[in-house]
Parts: C-alpha cells; sequence; structure tokens
C-alpha cells in the first residue's frame, strides 16, 4: 500500500515536473499570454500557467507561501518588498513600465482625448478606475486625476476595480462609463476593436516601472529560470512593445 | 477565444463529489443526534450548522482563511504533517466546502431523522437489535428521500460556491480554480465566449441537480 502510494506521488510530481506557475498583474493578461504561447512553442517540454490579478494580491500571495514560480508586478516596490523578506530570490529586475490611457467604447458619445473635462460631463455616471490601494494602475490614475485637479471632484463617480483588468472589464460591459486603464490593456486586440483612448501624459504620475523576480518555490523549479530569462529575449520584447509598453533600455 | 479547459470542470466535480461524500460522514451521525436529543446544547449545535446558509461567503471564507493558513490552528498542523499549507491547496477547499455546504445536509437528514415514526425505531430496538443496527435497517432506509435530498442539495450548492473558494484557494489552475473562479476569471479578461461557455455548464448543472431534487420528492414522498 505504502509503495503504491509513493509510486502515485512520484507519477503526480513527474507530470507537474514542467510546470512554470507564473502570477502577474493584471495589466499582462494579453501581452504575457502571447509572450508564456510564444515560449511554450519554443519549449514545448514546459508548460506556463498564468494567473492574473492586482499587484497587490500577488504580493499578499507570494509572501502567504503561495506555490507560484515567477510574480510579475506592476510596481517594482512589491519585488523588492518580497525581495527583502527572501521571498523572492533573484534580484528584482525591471521588465517593463507601463502607461495609463482614458478609455471609452466607440459607441460612446465621451470623447477621451478631452480629459480631464470629459470626466466632469453630466452623461458620465460612473468612472472605473483601480483600487490604488492594491494595484499600482490605479494608484497612477489616482495621481493623475489629482495631478489636473480634478481628483475631488469626480471621486464620487468612482468605480473601483480589483484589478485594471476587471476595470477595464467594467467600461467594456457598459457598467461604467468611462475608464482609466492600462495602454497594454486598451491595445489588446479585443479591445482596441471595441473602444477608443487617449494616452495620459506620463509625467501626471509616477513612473509605472514593472519588475519581476524568481519566488521561493520558483527556485526548485528548474526550467522556471528559463522562462524568466526569455522575458529579455528580443522576440518577447518584440511583443511587450505591440502592446504599449516603454521597455529597459529604451528609455528616454 | 473560447478555449475551454475541461481541468475546472474535473475541478468542481471532483471537490462537490468529496465535499458529498465528507458531509454523509458528519451529516449522519451530526443529524441523528440533532433530531433526537432533548439537550439545550442541540439547540446550539443545530443553529452553528446552520450559519454557513446565512453568514456571507466572505465572513466565512476570512475565518477559514485564517484557521487554514500555516499559521492558523488547522493550516498549522496540517503544515506540519505534510509541509504544504491548506490555503491554495485542493484540501483546503474541500475543508471550507464541508463547512460551507453543511446545512445543505444537516437539515434535509435532521427532518428526515424526526419523520421517521418513534414506534418502529423502538420496535426494532425491543426485538434486539442494536442502535447502530437499527439506524442502517430502519432508521435510514425509511427516510430514504431526506438522505438523497442532502446529497443532492450539498453536491448542487458546492457546484456554484464561489467566495470562500476564491478567499481560501487563491485562484491556481489544478488545485483551486473551479468553474465559477474560471466564469470570474473570463469575465475579468473580457473573455465573454469562456464565461458563457462555463456559465452556461453552471446553469445546466444546477438546473438538472433541482430537477432530480423534485424527481426524488415526488418518487419518495411519505
Amino acid at each position: 500500500m505504502r509503495t503504491l502510494l509513493f509510486l502515485l506521488l512520484g507519477l503526480f510530481s513527474l507530470a507537474h515536473a514542467e510546470l512554470i506557475r507564473v502570477f502577474a498583474a493584471a495589466d499582462l493578461q494579453y501581452a504575457l499570454k502571447e509572450v508564456a504561447d510564444l515560449y511554450m512553442k519554443k519549449y514545448p517540454e514546459d508548460k506556463v500557467e498564468l494567473v492574473f490579478g492586482s499587484s497587490g494580491k500577488g504580493y499578499a500571495q507570494v509572501r502567504a507561501g503561495a506555490p507560484f514560480h515567477i510574480y510579475f508586478s506592476a510596481n517594482m516596490k512589491y519585488v523588492e518588498e518580497l525581495y527583502k523578506e527572501g521571498h523572492i530570490i533573484t534580484e528584482p529586475k525591471l521588465y517593463a513600465i507601463g502607461r495609463i490611457v482614458v478609455w471609452t467604447t466607440k459607441d460612446s458619445p465621451l470623447d477621451p482625448s478631452k480629459f480631464p473635462e470629459v470626466l466632469l460631463d453630466p452623461k458620465v455616471r460612473k468612472i472605473a478606475i483601480a483600487n490604488w490601494e492594491h494595484a499600482p494602475y490605479g494608484r497612477a490614475a489616482k495621481e493623475a486625476l489629482e495631478a489636473y485637479g480634478v481628483f475631488d471632484r469626480v471621486k464620487n463617480k468612482f468605480v473601483l476595480g480589483e484589478n485594471i483588468s476587471q476595470t477595464a472589464s467594467f467600461v467594456y460591459s457598459g457598467a461604467a462609463d468611462i475608464g482609466i486603464i492600462a495602454l497594454s490593456l486598451a491595445l489588446a486586440p479585443e479591445l482596441q476593436a471595441r473602444g477608443k483612448y487617449w494616452l495620459i501624459p506620463e509625467d501626471k504620475h509616477e513612473r509605472l516601472e514593472q519588475g519581476y523576480g524568481i519566488t521561493k518555490e520558483g527556485g526548485k523549479v528548474k526550467n522556471a529560470r528559463r522562462f524568466y530569462d526569455f522575458i529579455g529575449s528580443p522576440e518577447a520584447r518584440r511583443i511587450f512593445v505591440k502592446y504599449g509598453f516603454v521597455l529597459p533600455g529604451e528609455v528616454k | 477565444m473560447a478555449e475551454i479547459n475541461p481541468v475546472p470542470i474535473w475541478l468542481t466535480v471532483k471537490l462537490s463529489i468529496w465535499t458529498t461524500i465528507l458531509l454523509l460522514i458528519i451529516g449522519v451521525p451530526l443529524s441523528y443526534y440533532l433530531a433526537y436529543t432533548k439537550s439545550k446544547l442541540g439547540l446550539v449545535i443545530e443553529a452553528l450548522a446552520t450559519l454557513p446558509l446565512v453568514l456571507p461567503p466572505t465572513v466565512l471564507g476570512f475565518y477559514l482563511l485564517l484557521l487554514l493558513s500555516k499559521n492558523g490552528i488547522i493550516g498549522s498542523v496540517w503544515y506540519r504533517l505534510f509541509d504544504y499549507q491548506l490555503v491554495f491547496h485542493f484540501e483546503g477547499i474541500v475543508i471550507a466546502s464541508v463547512i460551507y455546504s453543511l446545512p445543505m445536509m444537516v437539515h434535509p437528514l435532521t427532518s428526515g431523522f424526526r419523520s421517521v415514526p418513534r414506534n418502529i425505531i423502538e420496535a426494532s430496538w425491543t426485538l434486539g437489535k442494536s442502535k447502530v443496527q437499527t439506524l442502517f435497517r430502519v432508521i435510514l432506509p425509511n427516510m430514504k428521500a431526506s438522505v438523497l435530498t442532502g446529497i443532492v442539495l450539498s453536491f448542487a450548492h458546492t457546484i456554484g460556491e464561489f467566495g470562500v473558494v476564491l478567499m481560501v484557494g487563491g485562484n491556481i489552475e489544478g488545485q483551486t480554480r473551479v468553474v465559477s473562479i474560471a466564469i470570474y476569471d473570463a469575465v475579468e479578461a473580457i473573455d465573454y465566449k469562456t464565461a458563457h461557455v462555463y456559465a452556461g455548464l453552471l446553469f445546466v448543472a444546477s438546473f438538472i441537480s433541482l430537477a432530480m431534487l423534485y424527481a426524488i420528492n415526488r418518487r419518495w414522498s411519505l
């Protein structure tokens, strides 16, 4: 009986040997999926599994010992914190710099390029932004609204997304009239077909430096390092650029 | 874009089966006690066993998270025994589901026990059958509809579970990403096609469960 159990356990771990489990910030929803697909085409023996959420949630889960092997944050600070605490074993590394946009659907009468006045339009009942407590894109949105001096005037119209992808979903489904989301989401095929956006100047908020690292759990998975390195490869960088990210080494 | 992944579906079924089996094992003695006890303690236990029905899943999820994490009372013991914590793992959401669906089993069983005529139970005892023999040979066969109702309701309730799993599960494929979580994920990712398929599946499964339930009640109604 005991041998059988060990045999089963062995089989179980064998079947999972090439699994790389990734937690990623929600702004990577489309870009990283494409990177992972490309990676798996190149290395079919590996399986990359992606879980998306707010960076703050990922931070909390990695700290609590969640079985993620690589953590992609939309804010470098979370990675640095985890590194200091020993939950991340590689030095925090920048992989992209994000941008935020004002976004609404194509059939909306609102014009995003009239930002920030457009938010004060009486037709705007609900404005979707990500929860700035744990979503870096929400914080950038809040900073931009403050920089334009409209934060206090529009804050009673907010609907807060748990992460930036949910925030986009609020506008996409019509639940909110307009929202501030990640450029990387606005450029995703499905959202691009449905929406229009206006890029918020990058000097209106703290730069969205996005960092990543291999977790303590990931240290036990030998191919995690390969995927980690793949993020810096030219083909992966091309995908990030396609989704509107500014890349390390190309910063003006 | 709709890529239907069978893993969440299989996981949901597995979770519901495990939960229902464990609930049967826990529910029969617990309901037996509740149905026949005259002590005041019974009232307290019955209220506690019904609590998951009215408690917000986030309240339950929050306490379970504390209880099952590696610093929690249950979680720390598990962590020492098996070297991984219950949170983020299938075993953790099984425990959570058992608590979450407890009323679905205990209620039908308790009213089932109460509906079995006292005289046939006493007749069985006077004929020399032990309490356990009486339970399995006389009482349970006389409340088949209640047992089946408990099974169907526990199973169906667990299939649709969302809040508790989200809080203690952490959305991990193959471990805790059940169909209801996969729907949430798909909606967030603006992948409505996938959401439709999963949601349609849960809709049909819930409908079939209820139809079965009514068929059972019609057939075995007392």
